[in-house]
């Protein structure tokens, strides 16, 4: 067994555990330090694959900041997960058969999945050879795609003016910061100073 | 290689830039006040740049590796929608200002779902498409919901949105299908592994639901639930701005995505387009009759359109593709007229949509009732019209391909049709005296767009100002 084949093994046996026990722990903050665990194995994985742009992206997007956000939810809110729990298990049998049907559907995918006979060749064509993954994603994104690239930038921007336009609402009665305002004032107009005795007040 | 291709999407760049340029400035210089300016100011890019593009486009240029196509088609279909999109702009200045609705940022959106327009109708790949799409709607979601302390407006813009994402999802799934089929987004891609006969059952999946995906854009039935609360819903000059420039390039995208990546397997798709152009006429004609809301009878109005304008694209052929883009030139011609009216129609300062207040309106307003009547029986299909050629177009289009049935349920449908067309006629000419009337409207511009709308309706009859031609060369370069 060579190395490549037992760091396989291994990080396939931890992603696995690390799903179950997501799903079969019984206290919410082990289920998402277990799915932490998964994440970094699935990363281990595509390291092995070759493809270290994304165990990259699995490792700072995943981890750094989708599960740490589950691990705030999930203490902050206040859950009550044994009840939850029990309303799932109603849903049980439908989940079963949703289940099923997906995987009816994966071997459909995979088993009678008829591709044209020149698509491996088109779906080559596209990617740059002589470039390490990171070089060759950005070659795609930011020179092949450029379009693409630009226009998902002019999506966002409206996807901002809506929100603002849809939910800014300029009250009156309330006091803002007027920093020109600030900066004007006059100290001479704005304060007295007095001359205060020692022992006898104003 | 990059300057060719950016002097290529210069009319998209350049809207683009007026957009962000007029949302800067705006925002730091008098906000809202500069509203009415600024939409004089966009409908006026949009009138340059439909100039220059009708004008200055020659030749087939595609850009980005074929991803962005620039043809007879495309400038056809841009053109149409600059047009339109500037006479809507100008139409809706008036009453946005009077219901207070004219932000800045109103023809911003608009502008920039313009490009996104622009984009669909000159998508040559499967993600531009998408892009170009999303641009489009999403502008149209806000804008759907501009006038956010009404409840009606809000829930358009809701119902849209969610409907919209819904579609969105079908025509990705559709998407992946297709590239899981042939490996490449490009159309020029598909197009080389998808042959006639003998087609595979992914990209058949994949084709069905890219087009039950673009089915929603064009409210065709059975995904047209959304048109009539969305068209109730919004402010009166975003229902036309819906029903207008929107319409044609959903319309154009379909003839594209058909034609350039699914052009070698058109018995494949013809079936599905012709079963959807069937149902969405029957049910335009049939829905409209109980409607009594003006808007709500222009969204069931705009269902059976564009069962028609698919009726060309059913056909699958050179005049299919040319019948639907004149077939949409004249629709939109129609459509701003019949808009302009109804945004003139008007008590007290309310605006108001009820049919039975058009009641004697002739013995009021004859001109304006004229008009309005002209326009109507366009719409219906009655002969001397223009829109009776626009039909007459599509259906021997559809006879031509062989589909003489559907040419005939198109017959059918456009009898039913007429009736709720001339129950209006008959109230602003014959109906009972009503006990209110409607405010005497002072607006020029409305009266200007109506009344040019129904001339046209009338002259346009010696040579269909020649929008034949273009669109014949237009639809020669899709298909072939």
């Amino acid at each position: 067994m060579s190395v490549a084949v037992f760091t396989f093994y291994l990080f396939a046996i931890c992603t696995i555990t690390g799903g179950l026990f997501t799903v079969i722990s019984r206290n919410p903050v082990h289920s998402v330090l277990w799915l932490i665990l998964a994440f970094l194995s699935s990363a281990g994985l595509f390291v092995l694959l070759g493809a270290e742009f994304v165990a990259m992206l699995l490792i700072i997007v995943y981890v750094g900041a989708v599960a740490v956000l589950f691990l705030f939810v999930v203490m902050m809110l206040d859950i009550d997960f044994a009840e939850l729990k029990a309303e799932m298990a109603k849903y049980m049998p439908l989940a079963l058969l949703i289940g099923l049907v997906l995987l009816m559907q994966f071997t459909m995918a995979f088993g009678v999945w008829e591709a044209s006979d020149k698509a491996a060749g088109l779906r080559d064509a596209v990617t740059p050879t002589d470039a390490h993954n990171t070089e060759a994603l950005g070659l795609l994104l930011y020179d092949k795609y450029f379009l693409i690239f630009q226009l998902s930038g002019l999506i966002l921007l409206v996807a901002m003016i809506g929100a603002i336009v849809l939910t800014l609402r300029h009250r009156t009665d309330v006091k803002r910061q007027d920093v020109m305002a600030q900066m004007h004032r006059d100290p001479a107009k704005a304060m007295e100073l007095k001359d205060v005795k020692p022992g006898q007040g104003l | 290689m990059i300057q060719a291709d950016l002097n290529i999407i210069m009319p998209e760049i350049i809207l683009s830039l007026f957009a962000i340029g007029a949302l800067l400035g705006a925002v730091y210089t008098s906000k809202d006040k500069m509203g009415p300016m600024l939409v004089w100011a966009t409908a006026g890019v949009f009138l340059a740049l439909a100039l220059w593009i009708g004008v200055n486009g020659q030749g087939t240029n595609p850009a980005f590796g074929g991803m962005f196509v620039d043809d007879a088609f495309s400038r056809f279909a841009k053109v149409a929608i600059l047009l339109s999109s500037a006479a809507v702009l100008v139409m809706s200045q008036e009453y946005m200002q009077r219901k207070g609705l004219l932000r800045f940022e109103y023809p911003v959106l608009v502008a920039l779902s313009v490009v996104g327009m622009m984009v669909m109708v000159s998508a040559g790949d499967l993600m531009t498409l998408y892009m170009g799409l999303e641009l489009q709607s999403l502008a149209l979601y806000v804008v759907a919901s501009l006038r956010r302390d009404s409840a009606r407006s809000t829930e358009a813009g809701l119902k849209y949105f969610v409907l919209g994402a819904l579609s969105s999802g079908l025509l990705l799934y559709g998407a992946s299908l297709t590239y899981g089929f042939a490996g490449t987004t490009l159309f020029s891609g598909i197009i080389q592994t998808a042959t006639e006969g003998h087609t595979s059952i992914g990209l058949l999946f994949g084709l069905v639901f890219i087009i039950a995906g673009l089915a929603f854009k064009v409210s065709a039935v059975p995904f047209h639930m959304w048109t009539p609360d969305v068209y109730e819903g919004s402010p009166t000059p975003v229902t036309a701005f819906f029903a207008t420039a929107p319409k044609i390039a959903a319309m154009a995208l379909f003839a594209r995505v058909l034609h350039d990546a699914f052009g070698s397997a058109v018995s494949d798709w013809s079936q599905i387009i012709a079963l959807l152009s069937v149902v969405s006429m029957f049910l335009g004609a049939f829905a409209a009759i109980g409607q009594t809301n003006i808007k709500r009878l222009m969204a069931f109005s705009s269902i059976a359109h564009m069962g028609y304008a698919l009726m060309g694209l059913a056909a699958g052929t050179v005049l299919g593709v040319q019948a639907m883009l004149v077939y949409m030139a004249i629709y939109v011609t129609m459509n701003i007229g019949t808009f302009a009216f109804i945004l003139s129609m008007q008590k007290d300062g309310q605006a108001v949509t009820d049919i039975g207040s058009l009641n004697q309106y002739a013995k009021r307003e004859p001109g304006k009732a004229l008009a309005m009547l002209i326009l109507l029986f366009s719409m219906a299909g009655v002969p001397p019209m223009v829109g009776f050629f626009g039909k007459f177009y599509v259906l021997r289009a559809a006879y031509d391909a062989g589909l003489a049935w559907l040419a005939i349920a198109g017959v059918i449908a456009s009898v039913i049709g007429a009736y709720y067309y001339l129950r209006i006629v008959f109230y602003m000419y014959f109906g009972e005296v009503p006990d209110e009337t409607l405010d005497k409207s002072h607006s020029p511009v409305l009266w200007g767009f109506l009344m040019a709308s129904a001339a046209i309706m009338v002259l346009g009859l010696v040579n269909l100002f020649g929008i034949e031609g273009a669109a014949a060369a237009a639809a020669a370069t899709l298909v072939n």
